[in-house]
């Protein structure tokens, strides 16, 4: 089975914001949450860089690692999703979070959070696929019609991209080999413990 | 190299010059053929193998974003590995040995020395030893500790002792009172030590008994020793600061994690849970002996807190010199 994996060629993100704003949509994520978003790096400067972040879906979850409910499962396709059934809103995974991908509703004053929210990969949640229940919980389960995530899926400049890990990494390779020199698949290092080439 | 450094860097200089874009580059700094250079591939020959690299190269993960979360303008915190790797190592290993190791302590000290008696019996008179002032604030501080320390307990260990016990869906139900009753008790814990400071500070600081009564051990583990003692003697001493500045440390950083990103960074955030947990678990430690020296421990010890009032033979073998004062009495060793 594919091991899900997203990867970010900084070399070709635009900062459009189109994958923000297509996971919003697509998702009816709630004001206030992003679950992808755009950081630039070095704006305005030479070298200036952006890339696209969301959840990894890392190979050794530290979300899963410190959750004090133990909310957390990982697919067979390596997609890392949580229960927000049992999500007590305690904010440690967004402190052991190399990426800052959980997101929390503000649920009362002061810092009260709500429910976790984050990426799903496009694959919803616990519920049984394409429910309701599932939509309004977590959003759209693209990966259960055959489809690959939307933000990478539309993504103009094919910056982002989605899918299984040698595939979307052989892209990238090529890609390398082609312009002859890399830019740093962002975050794999982090979340997968290897390299998607040089 | 250089050559190539040098056209790059005629070519923007060309287009500097150029009138169309004579007002963006009007205010440029100068830029060395080096960091042109630089600029304009930061991440050639780096691979991907390492983040950290990558981010050195583009000066740190602090970054901009066009959406309203400041938080949201860091790229990358590789120290949430540290943060995890902290809390489910050492600290959580360290905190279950702080804890159980002084349960273990106080266990076998019962049963060698058992319950300390009075020597002398109960006299059947009493010495005002606490007003209510002074127990509404104990119990304030004892009661909200106890919950609090339940439901931090609960956030630190609840995974693996009581989540496999009582099922998913029940222990976050009771995780989630547990972290409101941890966010609200908290007011009243701080109130508690804070009143405790200034209702006991003056009894409790360092004076000449304190050395003997530390000489001696306190006369924990011989029957009939009782070093002399003002009010407090050292051991009590250690236990009101170890409240007072555990407690402190314990408060602010909570202020940190019960408003979060309100004073800190990520990594500020990292370091107040740290402390927290650290400390908490080094005060319960602390506490238990607490506990245990005053009700089960000792015998007449328990009145002072619940009563007020401590019988006059208690009091003469544990606190002499604070009995003389109170009962205008020639101070012991000073006749």
């Amino acid at each position: 089975m594919a091991r899900m994996k997203f990867l970010l060629d900084a070399e070709r993100c635009i900062e459009c914001n189109a994958c923000v704003t297509a996971c919003k949509n697509e998702h009816e994520v709630p004001w206030g949450i992003n679950r992808r978003r755009v950081v630039t790096l070095n704006d305005g400067k030479p070298g200036e860089r952006s890339i696209s972040m969301a959840c990894m879906h890392c190979t050794d979850a530290p979300c899963m690692a410190v959750c004090p409910v133990d909310c957390f499962y990982k697919t067979a396709e390596g997609v890392v999703l949580h229960s927000k059934d049992l999500c007590i809103g305690c904010g440690y995974c967004f402190y052991a979070c190399p990426f800052g991908a959980p997101q929390y509703p503000q649920a009362g004053n002061f810092g009260t959070r709500g429910k976790m929210d984050k990426c799903t990969f496009c694959s919803g949640g616990p519920e049984a696929d394409n429910s309701e229940a599932e939509l309004v919980k977590y959003g759209r389960n693209r990966l259960a019609e055959g489809k690959l995530p939307l933000c990478a899926e539309m993504c103009s400049t094919k910056a982002l991209l989605a899918g299984d890990g040698d595939i979307v990494a052989g892209i990238y390779r090529e890609r390398v080999v082609t312009r002859g020199y890399g830019s740093g698949a962002w975050g794999w290092a982090t979340a997968y413990k290897e390299s998607a080439g040089t | 190299m250089a050559v190539a450094a040098l056209m790059l860097a005629a070519v923007l200089i060309s287009v500097g010059t150029t009138p169309a874009y004579a007002q963006a580059t009007g205010g440029a700094p100068p830029v060395s053929a080096g960091s042109i250079n630089t600029g304009e591939r930061p991440l050639a020959g780096i691979t991907d193998s390492n983040d950290a690299e990558l981010l050195r190269a583009l000066k740190g993960a602090q970054g901009q974003v066009t959406i309203q979360d400041e938080k949201a303008a860091v790229l990358i915190q590789p120290q949430g590995r540290d943060w995890r790797a902290a809390i489910k190592g050492p600290v959580r290993v360290a905190g279950a040995w702080l804890v159980l190791g002084m349960v273990v302590v106080l266990i076998v000290f019962f049963l060698m020395r058992g319950r300390i008696t009075i020597d002398k019996g109960f006299s059947g008179r009493t010495i005002a030893r606490f007003n209510g002032l002074d127990r509404f604030t104990h119990w304030l501080t004892a009661s909200s500790f106890v919950i609090l320390v339940l439901s931090g307990l609960n956030i630190s260990y609840g995974r693996y002792l009581l989540l496999p016990i009582i099922g998913p869906d029940a222990f976050t139900g009771l995780s989630l009172a547990l972290k409101y009753a941890h966010n609200f008790v908290a007011l009243p814990f701080m109130v508690g030590v804070v009143m405790m400071f200034v209702l006991w500070v003056g009894h409790n600081i360092p004076n000449k008994y304190d050395f003997q009564w530390l000489a001696m051990a306190g006369g924990l583990f011989s029957k009939g020793a009782h070093p002399p003692s003002k009010k407090f003697n050292a051991g009590q001493k250690i236990i009101f600061w170890s409240v007072i500045l555990g407690g402190a440390i314990i408060s602010v950083s909570g202020i940190f994690l019960l408003f979060p990103f309100y004073f800190g960074d990520i990594h500020d955030q990292q370091l107040m849970q740290i402390l927290h947990a650290v400390f908490a678990l080094i005060l319960i430690s602390i506490v238990l002996a607490h506990v245990y020296i005053g009700s089960l421990g000792m015998e007449g010890a328990f009145d002072a807190m619940y009563t007020g009032e401590v019988d006059e033979n208690w009091a003469r073998e544990h606190h002499n010199v604070w009995v003389a004062q109170v009962k205008g009495e020639p101070v012991p060793g000073h006749d």
